[in-house]
């Protein structure tokens, strides 16, 4: 009778993976500027997708007589000094940053965790040479480390791949600390005695049970990287660094305009705010998927 | 609470005609800490046969835990096994590698491990079915669909009510006691050879202790596994174990059947802890004794008895002599005490 009864107590707690979804959902967009954010990001997202099919011009096509136009119907955004429709460019634009972005996270993702777990499970002199190693690679400020690496890369890569490999390598560190100290914490736990003592190697251990544990931080860094780096790529291809002409990047767009800055403030003005409305939108959908998937972490990254 | 009769019933008719499976000679297990180093066993020797249950006690820090451990090769840095031997069927554990393939299908599918903490004990992002479902993948070569069945049919046989929905659940939704129920399931998936339990119940209530150790009782039985209750609890193995280690300082200080350990305790550790146990059946007014003073710190350990600062029957060779060798009395029955405790004042 006893038994009976608590299977029926189990069946109405049953749907509780439902209303973990539940929560996550209202935590994440409680906050109005989160799913603001989260707007950006889509519009961006589709923007970059799509650009071939939602550019008014080709962004590539210098236009004859067409030379530092004011915005207007026909050129909403105005065009740049070689008559180029500054509203395609900005489109255009968007691919190159989230290009960047996506690629190199995943990219120091796959590189940087690994090695974070690999240093905090093992631990010992494993673990000094590998965390040591990031300490010296975090000693440099990531965009002068950038810009070292894009120079001695130069060479051998071409364009907006030098950008991406650049700031893989310079943003590596930050997910072997975060991992490593998740790893720390989490490896001391009660169920990874237990999962060496059924037999389970170091590998299925650390694959299998220290890093979906440690996921909730990293989507977070995740997120939040994905904004630093898109602002590191503008920096990057200020400076002259990455994208080749007649290449779309936000950050040479604002180098290109900045020689009209009072006369043709859209030139600069235009790919200025879209840096910062990303990079804004970035950060705080990091933010609230903080506080939505894990409440522990809130303020913790 | 333990009753005389119920101990004689269970170990007289076990003690003929069985293999001996696990024997431990001279283990040792330091810790080199920067104090100075840790004896945390020290030499100690037992066996266990097939299907026998057996009790290791003592209080914390006297070595229980860390001498299983060391048997399943699980001591991490700073400690080390330095000496003795471990033969599990005919082969010696310790010249395997540590994370070696050999003792890794030891793990799990011949000795099995359940630990303390129920609550922690299980992944928290893994349902129950991903972490049941592994070991059988992992040892037993089994399909995916194979293994979710059997996993089902182990946690109904741990008296998991509506298995098939409740694998799929994630272990916060289970209580304290269904998780170790769980715990035990995934120990004995692989139908070990031995089930090693550390201080299974100490973090549940009363009432759920009971009734796990019935149920691991009736496990063992059932998939004719042996096991070793780790425990500081003398009342938990009374009634279960056919044969008790008493373990002091790292070391095993006596050795007997259940029946010689609560019937007529020889050293004077043991006698403390049953004086200090509450009995149902005896007259009223006894005062409960408790051992007095702490468990020695086991950095720069005299060599002398461990237990020669709190023993109320030192004799004149205690603080003479190193410490008392075990000494056979009778049958089974082993003592490491050179005062003379024959006493009935039990």
């Amino acid at each position: 009778m006893v038994e009976k009864h608590t299977s029926e107590i189990a069946f109405s707690e049953a749907p509780v993976r439902v209303s973990e979804w539940r929560r996550f959902r209202r935590v994440f967009f409680e906050r109005k500027l989160v799913t603001f954010g989260l707007v950006i990001l889509l519009l961006m997202v589709i923007a970059a997708v799509f650009a071939p099919l939602l550019v008014p011009y080709d962004p590539y096509q210098p236009g004859k007589g067409e030379s530092l136009l004011q915005p207007s119907t026909k050129h909403l955004l105005g065009t740049d000094l070689l008559g180029r429709d500054t509203l395609s460019r900005l489109i255009y634009g968007a691919r190159t940053a989230l290009m960047v972005g996506f690629i190199s996270v995943f990219t120091s993702f796959f590189i940087g965790v690994p090695l974070g777990i690999i240093a905090g499970y093992f631990g010992g002199i494993i673990n000094m040479v590998i965390m040591r190693a990031m300490d010296a690679l975090m000693c440099f400020p990531m965009l002068l480390l950038a810009l070292f690496l894009a120079a001695v890369l130069k060479d051998y890569f071409s364009g907006i791949w030098v950008v991406i490999i650049a700031l893989s390598i310079a943003i590596i560190p930050g997910y072997a600390r975060v991992t490593h100290g998740v790893t720390l914490s989490i490896k001391e736990n009660d169920y990874i005695m237990a999962q060496r003592a059924m037999g389970s190697s170091n590998t299925r251990v650390m694959l299998g049970h220290i890093l979906p544990n440690a996921f909730p931080p990293l989507i977070v860094l995740m997120t939040m990287q994905l904004g630093a780096l898109i602002l590191a790529e503008a920096g990057l291809s200020f400076l002259g660094i990455g994208i080749d002409p007649p290449g779309a990047a936000w950050g040479a767009m604002v180098y290109d305009g900045y020689r009209y800055l009072a006369n043709h403030p859209v030139l600069w003005l235009a790919p200025g705010i879209a840096i910062a409305l990303v990079v804004f939108a970035f950060n705080i959908v990091g933010d609230g998927l903080r506080d939505a998937l894990d409440p522990r972490l809130r303020g913790l990254l | 609470m333990p009753s005389t009769l119920g101990l004689e019933a269970c170990s007289s008719d076990k003690e003929q005609n069985m293999a001996e499976l696990l024997k431990v000679e001279n283990l040792k297990t330091q810790f080199h800490t920067e104090s100075g180093v840790v004896k945390a066993v020290d030499g100690i020797s037992y066996y266990i046969d097939e299907r026998e249950i057996i009790g290791l006690v003592g209080e914390s820090g006297c070595g229980k835990s860390v001498s299983q451990l060391s048997v399943m090769q699980l001591i991490s840095t700073p400690g080390k096994i330095v000496g003795g031997e471990v033969i599990f069927e005919g082969k010696d554990l310790l010249k395997y590698k540590t994370h070696g393939p050999e003792m890794r299908s030891v793990r799990g599918a011949k000795i099995a491990m359940i630990f303390q903490e129920p609550m922690t004990s299980l992944n928290p992002v893994l349902t129950v079915n991903q972490q049941l479902t592994e070991m059988l993948e992992l040892h037993l070569k089994m399909s995916k669909k194979a293994a979710r069945g059997r996993a089902i049919e182990l946690l109904g046989m741990v008296g998991i009510p509506d298995a098939q929905n409740r694998i799929d659940d994630y272990p916060h939704q289970f209580s304290g006691g269904m998780r170790q129920r769980v715990m035990i399931a995934m120990a004995l998936s692989c139908s070990p050879k031995i089930l090693i339990a550390d201080e299974p119940t100490t973090a549940l209530d009363v009432t759920t202790q009971a009734q796990l150790l019935e149920l691991m009782k009736d496990m063992v039985e059932r998939l004719q596994t042996s096991l070793v209750i780790v425990t500081h609890n003398l009342g938990v193995v009374a009634r279960y174990a056919q044969r008790i280690y008493i373990m002091y300082a790292g070391r095993i200080v006596e050795a007997g059947t259940t029946k010689d350990i609560f019937g007529k305790p020889r050293h004077p550790y043991t006698i403390g802890l049953l004086k200090c146990i509450p009995r149902l059946d005896e007259e009223e007014g006894r005062k409960l004794v408790p051992i007095k003073g702490l468990p020695p710190n086991l950095i720069n350990m005299p060599p002398t008895c461990a237990f020669l600062p709190r023993c109320s029957y030192k004799v004149g060779r205690c603080s003479k002599e190193p410490w008392p060798p075990l000494k056979n009395l009778h049958g089974q029955h082993y003592v490491s005490c050179y005062a003379n405790t024959e006493v009935k004042d039990k």
